[in-house]
């Protein structure tokens, strides 16, 4: 049990390369920590770091109250899960939970213990005596677990590990590892770049771009409030429809929001925000739209439009005269759909959008 | 793989058995002519089928030498070999396996520079380094010796290659999972990366085993006494070109000896050493 405290962490490559720009957060005791963002963004860096794989080149990481900058990944209690699973192949799975136990000189009766025990609480006692490659992927993966669990460290790592699974799997296995932290209660760091796996196990979540962070928050806060339009595009499946708008040049709809902004902005809708509507707009942004494609997955339907240019009042514009390019992605419940070439109109209510600076990097309406 | 029809199997069968005559001929001519009497093969009377000398022949051929060229037998001849193939495989794969594990896993100066100062050492065989090496043999007094024997053909590049190639294929991840397990790089060496190597150690064993029993130029050169002589430089000097007459059944029996150690090695090994080459899965 303990909580980690990043400050002002980085990551200079040798050659020069910056990966990881000054991160600060800190995740409580007992705490579930998404680290999500695109490929690249140094997410799996910054895990390795608190591992202690990779050199910290700058600021601290603190677990449980004590620098570990300078510890031996061993000695600073921890445990980690790969992306691979990066099992030991001629070890028993046995073996594979006990050896970190060994090396640490443990009494054979405890080890014992402790390997039947998280067998148990993974349901992987029938595959003891199995070798790695006489198990199917999400075995492994539970296997994985158990070797990170019989350690009894005070913070999990996780490194995407439901990456190598399938689709159905890894539902499962995610709800299982949410279940799993709620009842041990161990601080977890856990490295994806799926963010529909971050939205539901995260109790903070970080979202991180270009080695640095954008946003950290709940993850409901995350979704509702995004702090800047790669949060509002990454964080959310379709992603936030942005329109570059001028507030200059605004639109009747526009004025409904009372928005008082110099110069250009960035509009956000995302698309389940959106309804169809035939006739009267309710105050809020109104949009003309061509069906461009439709797709259909039983739930729910998504409507990929273009912005009509002749419509009844297009009702925003990026520069006056112009309409800017790209696609409406609209989320409609059900099966009720237009037909593609149709035109149609949806509504979004004002407290539906949310507004950003031009470069993307600010929200203007809290 | 392809089944093949009717007249074509048949060929292709009769062109594998003729393949196999032509290499199983000439170890059949050894193997008859180590159970005849010397005058009938010296008069080229000798029969295709097996004479009733075997254990005779045999029995001299080990224990007692032969007779007019005061050689050893050939007991003390395979018990030579067999120290020097043994040394010079399991030398080769402990020093070649260490320096791999140095060359893939630690950060030292002048790694890349020692790798390829090791890798240039292919292109220079026993053969070419032949003069400075027996000199520097000489020079330690390693003549005449098993330490003379093996120790110069012991550092090997290929072996080192090999290994490497291979430890560059096992996951970073299974490193890093040892460091967070607290296996320091001995314990890792010893407890994953070694069982791990293991059908490479075999297949390399297999090969360096035949390498070091087949060896000639070294062991001529730097053995003298006849006590020291592997089989390999016994049969060649059993064959006697002067007016003495060469005892071809016992230098025929000598070298179907020679012949069994390696055979037996491959036989025994096969499994291993097929895996060993092929293998991929981690």
């Amino acid at each position: 049990m303990a909580n980690v405290v990043l400050h002002d962490v980085r990551k200079t490559y040798p050659g020069g390369v910056d990966a990881i720009k000054g991160i600060n957060f800190e995740v409580g005791d007992g705490q579930f920590c998404v680290l999500v963002g695109p490929s690249g963004c140094g997410k799996s860096t910054l895990l390795r770091m608190v591992a202690g794989l990779e050199i910290i080149t700058g600021g601290t990481i603190d677990i449980g109250g004590r620098v570990v900058n300078e510890i031996e990944p061993a000695d600073r209690d921890i445990a980690m899960v790969f992306q691979n699973y990066a099992l030991y192949p001629h070890m028993s799975v046995y073996n594979n939970m006990a050896y970190g136990l060994r090396n640490r000189g443990m009494p054979k009766p405890e080890i014992d213990t402790r390997v039947r025990e998280a067998a148990q609480i993974l349901e992987i006692t029938p595959l003891l005596e199995r070798k790695p490659r006489q198990l199917s992927g999400g075995q492994r993966q539970r296997v994985a677990m158990g070797r990170a669990i019989v350690r009894q460290p005070k913070v999990f790592l996780f490194d995407e590990p439901l990456s190598n699974l399938d689709a159905k799997l890894r539902i499962a296995m995610r709800v299982e590892i949410r279940k799993l932290q709620r009842r041990l209660k161990t601080t977890s760091i856990y490295v994806t770049h799926d963010q529909l796996e971050a939205m539901t196990l995260a109790d903070i979540l970080v979202v991180m771009n270009g080695g640095v962070v954008e946003q950290i928050g709940r993850p409901l806060d995350i979704y509702r409030k995004p702090a800047t339009t790669f949060v509002a595009s990454f964080i959310g499946a379709p992603p936030m429809n942005l329109l570059p708008v001028t507030t200059n040049d605004l639109g009747e709809p526009l004025e409904n929001l009372q928005i008082k902004v110099p110069g250009d902005a960035i509009l956000g809708v995302r698309p389940e925000d959106f309804a169809l509507t035939n006739g009267s707009s309710p105050a809020g942004l109104a949009l003309e739209l061509v069906v461009d494609a439709i797709e259909r997955v039983g739930a729910e339907t998504f409507v990929y439009g273009t912005r009509t240019r002749d419509g009844a009042g297009p009702t925003v514009s990026a520069k006056p005269g112009e309409l800017p390019p790209g696609e409406i992605i609209v989320r409609l419940p059900g099966e009720a759909a237009p037909a593609i070439g149709e035109r149609i109109r949806v509504t979004a209510g004002r407290d539906k959008l949310h507004l950003f600076s031009p470069d993307g990097r600010s929200r203007l309406v809290q | 793989m392809v089944e093949r029809q009717g007249i074509r199997r048949y060929v292709a069968h009769l062109i594998l058995w003729i393949g196999i005559a032509i290499v199983a001929f000439p170890v059949y001519l050894a193997i008859v002519a180590s159970t005849q009497e010397a005058h009938l093969i010296a008069n080229g009377q000798m029969s295709l089928l097996p004479g009733g000398h075997f254990l005779e022949n045999y029995y001299n051929t080990i224990f007692v030498g032969t007779t007019r060229s005061t050689r050893e037998p050939v007991g003390t001849m395979l018990f030579n070999s067999l120290v020097m193939a043994l040394s010079i495989a399991f030398g080769k794969i402990v020093i070649s396996i260490l320096s791999a594990y140095a060359i893939v896993y630690f950060r030292f100066p002048f790694r890349m520079w020692i790798f390829w100062l090791i890798f240039m050492t292919l292109m220079l065989p026993v053969e070419v380094r032949i003069y400075p090496t027996y000199k520097i043999a000489a020079d330690l007094s390693l003549l005449d010796s098993y330490a003379g024997l093996t120790l110069p053909l012991i550092a090997s590049a290929t072996a080192t290659l090999l290994f490497r190639q291979f430890f560059m294929t096992v996951p970073d991840e299974l490193l890093e999972a040892s460091r967070i397990d607290g296996a320091g790089p001995f314990r890792f060496f010893k407890d994953t990366l070694l069982p791990l190597s293991r059908t490479n150690m075999a297949a390399l064993f297999v090969i360096l085993f035949i390498y070091g029993w087949n060896q000639y130029l070294w062991p001529l050169l730097i053995t003298t006494r006849d006590d020291m002589q592997t089989i390999v430089i016994g049969i060649r000097k059993m064959i006697t070109t002067s007016d003495a007459l060469t005892e071809w059944p016992i230098v025929m029996a000598t070298a179907v000896l020679a012949m069994l150690p390696p055979v037996a090695v491959v036989i025994l090994m096969q499994k291993l050493f097929v895996r060993g080459l092929v293998e991929t899965e981690k």
